[in-house]
């Protein structure tokens, strides 16, 4: 095909072109973007959270007053609650994944460290805490009754007595030898913490994007108490047969709970399914927007194209039909119109794609953001390119149907 | 004279509007669904942004001061200096009362039970502040009025509670001189507020700042009596002491800390007051670093905060990316519309109509479109918000609703860009050849 021709045209629509290759060159900037943040938060609220969590729920429990035998009292609510059918086992938390509230730490590998090796998130559970969550332990052991003692509240800092930490902080705390038997140090404790045992996976209860947590995701301690506060979970995990009818469980323990003892606030029982879509729900909003934008925004550079090739059509039927009628076939008219286009969604792209990595560059240092992966900048290309072929066939094809008898009669 | 000409424009505009509808209605819909994508996006951010005392944001000061020591502030605190204070700071700033009005405060998740103990308790914010909180803060009063310094100086068992626990507990009656359970002990209801809303609440960014908030205060005094434990972020840095005593004496930072400064000299002088503090704790050798502290105001302290969430910002450089593109789309079929109508100007032309007159004439049209994609445009940026607030939570799309500075920046915008993508399709109209056009026709 000669491009000469179809140059010397575009030479004299300036304007047209331009408008169509900057506007193929804004929407390829703005779609490989969005599609980058699409694909990252997706990503990031399908994170595993290392939990059997279609079988959990939370039950979030506040004492009114203060009880002297709370520790008593919540050991008697576990009992009850382990003993309800279709419930695998329960445990008290200070917090649970995708809770967005907890506790953290800075672990260091010896005392006068001036700065910490890792951070951490720490949960407080018994011995039945691996059972509850339903962990997967994948070195060492599990905590003995006898390691668990009781811990109140959040302004009482004795040191554990052992660690169970997730594979990621072990990798990260001990690269490339075993975590089992080496020891950490907590924040201002002399002490050292032996680490029994390794699970697979813990996520910590921060979920947001960028945000606390983010960093670690991870990196989770378990500690072995009895967490006695005037606020904590109940985590109580039931049978996998038992999935379908949880809220039943659910309702079961509530009363129980309450039946137990009145003086309490159960102000929030749910899932842990449904504490993930909460903890997600801006990410998945943000997607939902970001791909309504994306198709509005590809509609729209379509349509624009439609319409100003229809345009040039238009305008130049009288030459099409002389084409046509010294010989040229329908395709070659076709080719004309998609070489034309393809020309200017070429000049577009490379300039979007520049756009698409100063664009990116602007928001990685301006709010928390990954760089942008080459590959969503070549998809984004090719996308415009197929879109602009698409768009400019309709027009194409219109003015490959104009007669070449067209040119025999006077304007 | 000048005006029947507008008037006639005007209909030449409608009626070449009119002669080609579907370019027309492309173009509209073009703008309409541009200014509607960014309409969302800029009134979520408006909602967002904006001041949330504008009568006061220039004189209360949230004052920081740095008392773990330039190597603690791991993690991101780039000016190394934590959004709050120790209890040791915020006692020893209370005592010295440099500012005309000044409060430490913190927020505490306690049991509500109202006094008939058939109710069911229930889990509330309670804000553990201050008497100056009510005046600094310009909290307006339904009934009664905040307690009084004596009361913060007894440690007294009042509260005050805002309008919607009034209306949950005692059905919105009068309820001062009653009594409410707070975690089992009794308060004394001094005073009920009217509707009080803050967006963003600035003086507490750490719990939900534009969610539902605090709906009980009590005397920071009693609430650190009562042991009352903070639930917004705690952070401690070394070794400190067990027990509720231990996390007084501690450097531990959890409390917020405000002060009302009316004059610029007064600003001044609570700057070097600061600067004083720090530099005496230093003498004492308690800080064994030179004074760092700062004094932001609230406009400051939420830029500083980062109090738009980065959602926000992406929402709005891709609603505005897309504006353009929906722009450079309908200045696009403007020119082809334009360009089409070469002849038709081309005889005014010779005619003798000007080239300002065709000018004129053309920005009516491109006008008008505009205005009509405005319209179009304000539907859908209802139809966005709505779509917004159930696909977010709260967090986001606070009260973001439509009000009439967001109408008039709809209508300006699509108006201004409209006619601006037009000025090049129009300028291309006035300068069409009269004798060329007739020529070729």
């Amino acid at each position: 095909m000669e491009l000469r021709p179809i140059l010397s045209a575009m030479r004299r629509n300036k304007a047209g072109a331009i408008l169509i290759g900057v506007q193929m060159a804004i929407t390829l900037a703005i779609l490989c973007n969005a599609l980058f943040i699409i694909q990252q938060r997706v990503a990031l609220s399908k994170r595993p959270s290392g939990t059997d969590e279609n079988n959990i729920f939370v039950i979030s429990n506040q004492w009114v007053g203060s009880p002297p035998d709370l520790a008593a009292k919540q050991q008697g609510d576990l009992a009850a609650l382990r003993g309800l059918p279709g419930v695998v086992d329960a445990v008290a938390s200070n917090s649970y994944p995708m809770s967005n509230s907890g506790s953290t730490e800075g672990l260091k590998l010896n005392p006068d460290q001036k700065n910490e090796s890792a951070l951490t998130a720490l949960y407080l559970t018994d011995e039945h805490g691996l059972q509850a969550f339903g962990l997967k332990l994948v070195a060492g052991r599990n905590f003995n009754a006898d390691e668990v003692v009781d811990k109140f509240g959040y302004t009482d800092y004795r040191p554990p007595s052992v660690v169970i930490i997730t594979r990621a902080l072990a990798d990260k705390l001990f690269p490339g030898k075993s975590a089992l038997g080496q020891g950490v140090y907590f924040e201002g404790i002399p002490k050292q913490v032996p680490v029994v045992g390794i699970v697979d996976r813990l996520q910590v209860p921060w979920t947001q994007a960028g945000g606390w947590g983010s960093k670690f995701n991870d990196n989770s301690t378990i500690l072995p108490f009895h967490f006695v506060n005037a606020h904590m979970d109940y985590i109580v995990r039931v049978q996998p047969e038992q999935a379908g009818r949880i809220a039943a469980v659910m309702k079961d323990a509530e009363s129980k709970l309450i039946q137990a003892d009145r003086a309490r606030v159960l102000a929030k029982t749910q899932t842990l399914a449904e504490a993930r879509a909460a903890a997600y729900q801006d990410d998945r909003g943000l997607v939902v927007i970001l791909s309504v934008v994306c198709a509005a925004l590809v509609a729209v550079t379509a349509f624009g194209i439609v319409g100003l090739t229809s345009y040039w059509v238009s305008q130049r039927r009288r030459q099409i039909g002389i084409r046509r009628a010294l010989g040229a076939t329908r395709n070659a008219i076709v080719q004309y119109f998609q070489t034309e286009n393809f020309l200017i969604a070429a000049a577009g792209s490379l300039a979007g794609v520049g756009m698409a990595v100063a664009l990116n560059l602007w928001m990685v240092s301006t709010f928390e953001m990954e760089r942008l992966h080459t590959g969503y900048a070549i998809i984004g290309a090719i996308l415009v390119l197929l879109l602009g072929q698409l768009a400019v066939l309709w027009p194409a094809l219109k003015a490959a149907s104009i007669p070449p008898a067209l040119a025999t009669r006077a304007a | 004279m000048e005006s029947t000409l507008l008037a006639y424009y005007f209909r030449l505009g409608l009626r070449s509007l009119r002669r080609n509808m579907v370019l027309t209605g492309l173009m509209i819909a073009a703008i309409a669904v541009g200014i509607g994508a960014c309409m969302t996006a800029l009134t979520v951010f408006r909602a967002m942004s904006g001041d949330p005392i504008p009568q006061k944001s220039k004189q209360l000061y949230a004052p920081q001061i740095d008392n773990w020591g330039p190597d603690q502030h791991a993690g991101g605190s780039p000016d190394r200096l934590e959004p709050q204070l120790s209890y040791i700071d915020v006692l020893a700033l209370m005592r010295a009362h440099a500012a005309k009005r000044q409060t430490g405060m913190y927020a505490s998740l306690q049991s509500l039970r109202p006094a008939d103990p058939a109710q069911k308790p229930s889990k509330v914010f309670v804000r553990a502040a201050y008497t100056d909180f009510f005046p600094m803060f310009d909290v307006p009063f339904k009934y009664g009025g905040p307690w009084t310094a004596t009361d913060d100086e007894s440690h007294a068992a009042v509260v005050v509670i805002t309008r919607d626990t009034n209306d949950r507990l005692f059905g919105g009656a009068d309820s001062v001189g009653k009594i409410i359970r707070l975690d089992n002990e009794p308060y004394l209801i001094s005073g009920v507020l009217d509707d009080w809303r803050l967006l963003p609440r600035f003086y507490d960014l750490a719990i939900r700042p534009f969610g539902d908030g605090d709906a009980i205060f009590v005397p920071f005094t009693r609430a650190i009596d009562k042991h009352m434990r903070n639930t917004g972020r705690t952070e401690c840095n070394g070794d400190i002491d067990p027990g509720w005593e231990g996390r007084l004496k501690s450097d531990c930072i959890w409390l917020q800390f405000w002060v009302e400064l009316p004059t610029a000299a007064d600003v001044t002088t609570y700057r070097a007051f600061l600067n004083n503090y720090a530099a005496e704790q230093q003498r004492l050798g308690r800080f064994h670093w030179p004074p760092h502290t700062q004094l932001r105001d609230v406009r400051q302290w939420l830029r500083y905060r980062n109090v738009v969430p980065s959602e926000v910002r992406i929402l709005i450089l891709a609603s505005f990316g897309f504006l353009l593109v929906c722009l450079m789309n309908a200045m696009g079929l403007m020119l082809a519309k334009i360009m089409g109508r070469a002849g038709d100007i081309g005889v005014r032309r010779a005619l003798g109509a000007s080239r300002r007159a065709i000018f004129a004439q053309c920005l009516i049209e491109t006008g008008v479109i505009g205005f009509a994609g405005a319209l179009f445009g304000l539907v859908l940026t209802a139809l966005g918000l709505w779509a917004a607030r159930s696909l977010l939570t709260k967090e986001f799309v606070a009260l973001a609703h439509l009000d009439w500075a967001d109408v008039g920046i709809t209508v300006l915008l699509a108006v201004t860009s409209t006619v601006l993508a037009g000025l090049y399709p129009t300028w291309r109209a006035a300068h069409v050849q009269p004798a060329w056009q007739l020529k070729a026709h």
